[in-house]
């Protein structure tokens, strides 16, 4: 079954973003988070593939919306939660 | 407050999830900020780009790199095969008729250590999604007009499999030390849209 993360060979994204070419991070936020996955990973609390796994069940229209790094927030969240490593993170 | 944590800014969303994290005792500020230090100290073009020029100045090399990339990178001091996720390298070399670039439809695989941080673009939507389908006009975006008559390869990256071009050795350039020849290298060579 195809996810909303098979867009290979999809058409209407527009263009190429060659603007987007500097620095690894656009905004400190998305450093941390690439640090946290690393952090959480090379402890061994979720694999490589269930990281990719729970990027790849955001559901088709909603992954579509997110940047690249909100899609790893969103995937570091479920994975912690699904694990029962952190309690639901819904109240702010 | 009460509202959803997905309606939140990222940047908020991320400091929550930091503090839990770090009360939990399942992460350490020390052992982010080492992640983040690796991943500029050694994470470089520079590294793919001395491989490159390796291969142009040693036949011998350049051979075992197109066999086996990953001990081929573990001869000048990379490992590729157990750091991190590990994962098979392979190099695609460019000819005359032929032209190599590299994507990851699925998501942003690529060998960053060798070829530094992956840049947006790569991991844009329109990049993965078109790669595969219009590789020529993709291309041409970047400014690469390849001749007609030059076959584009497209290799699609997955977290098994990670691919570093090996450009063609540019004509004129045959006094050249090693080291000058890995400065004429840039990223976007070692991806493919760029011809060196």
């Amino acid at each position: 079954m195809s996810r909303g993360h098979d867009i290979g060979g999809q058409t209407g994204f527009g263009p190429v973003p060659l603007g987007e070419d500097g620095q690894p991070f656009e905004h400190d936020w998305e450093a941390r988070v690439y640090a946290l996955n690393g952090v959480l990973r090379a402890r061994g609390l979720y694999s490589v593939d269930e990281f990719r796994d729970a990027i790849e069940r955001i559901p088709p229209q909603e992954y579509l919306g997110l940047s690249y790094y909100e899609r790893w927030l969103r995937a570091i969240e479920t994975v912690l939660v699904e694990k029962d490593l952190l309690a639901v993170l819904e109240t702010g | 407050m009460g509202a959803g944590h997905a309606e939140q800014p990222a940047a908020v969303r991320v400091r929550h999830l930091e503090e839990r994290v770090l009360a939990a005792g399942l992460a350490s500020d020390g052992e982010m900020d080492a992640v983040l230090a690796r991943l500029y100290a050694h994470a470089s073009p520079l590294n793919g780009a001395r491989i490159v020029a390796r291969a142009w100045s040693d036949p011998g090399y350049a051979a075992r790199l197109l066999a086996d990339g990953n001990a081929a990178a573990a001869e000048l001091g990379f490992d590729t095969a157990h750091a991190g996720s590990g994962y098979r390298l392979k190099a695609v070399a460019n000819t005359p008729g032929a032209h190599n670039m590299i994507v990851c439809t699925l998501c942003s695989c690529y060998p960053v250590s060798l070829l530094g941080p992956s840049p947006s673009w790569y991991k844009s939507l329109p990049y993965r999604s078109r790669a595969v389908r219009e590789p020529r006009a993709v291309l041409a975006e970047f400014g690469l007009d390849l001749p007609p008559d030059t076959q584009i390869v497209v290799w699609d990256a997955s977290a098994e499999n990670r691919f570093l071009v090996l450009p063609a050795r540019p004509a004129g350039t045959d006094g050249l030390a090693e080291k000058e020849l890995a400065a004429l290298v840039t990223r976007n060579g070692l991806i493919g849209t760029a011809a060196v």
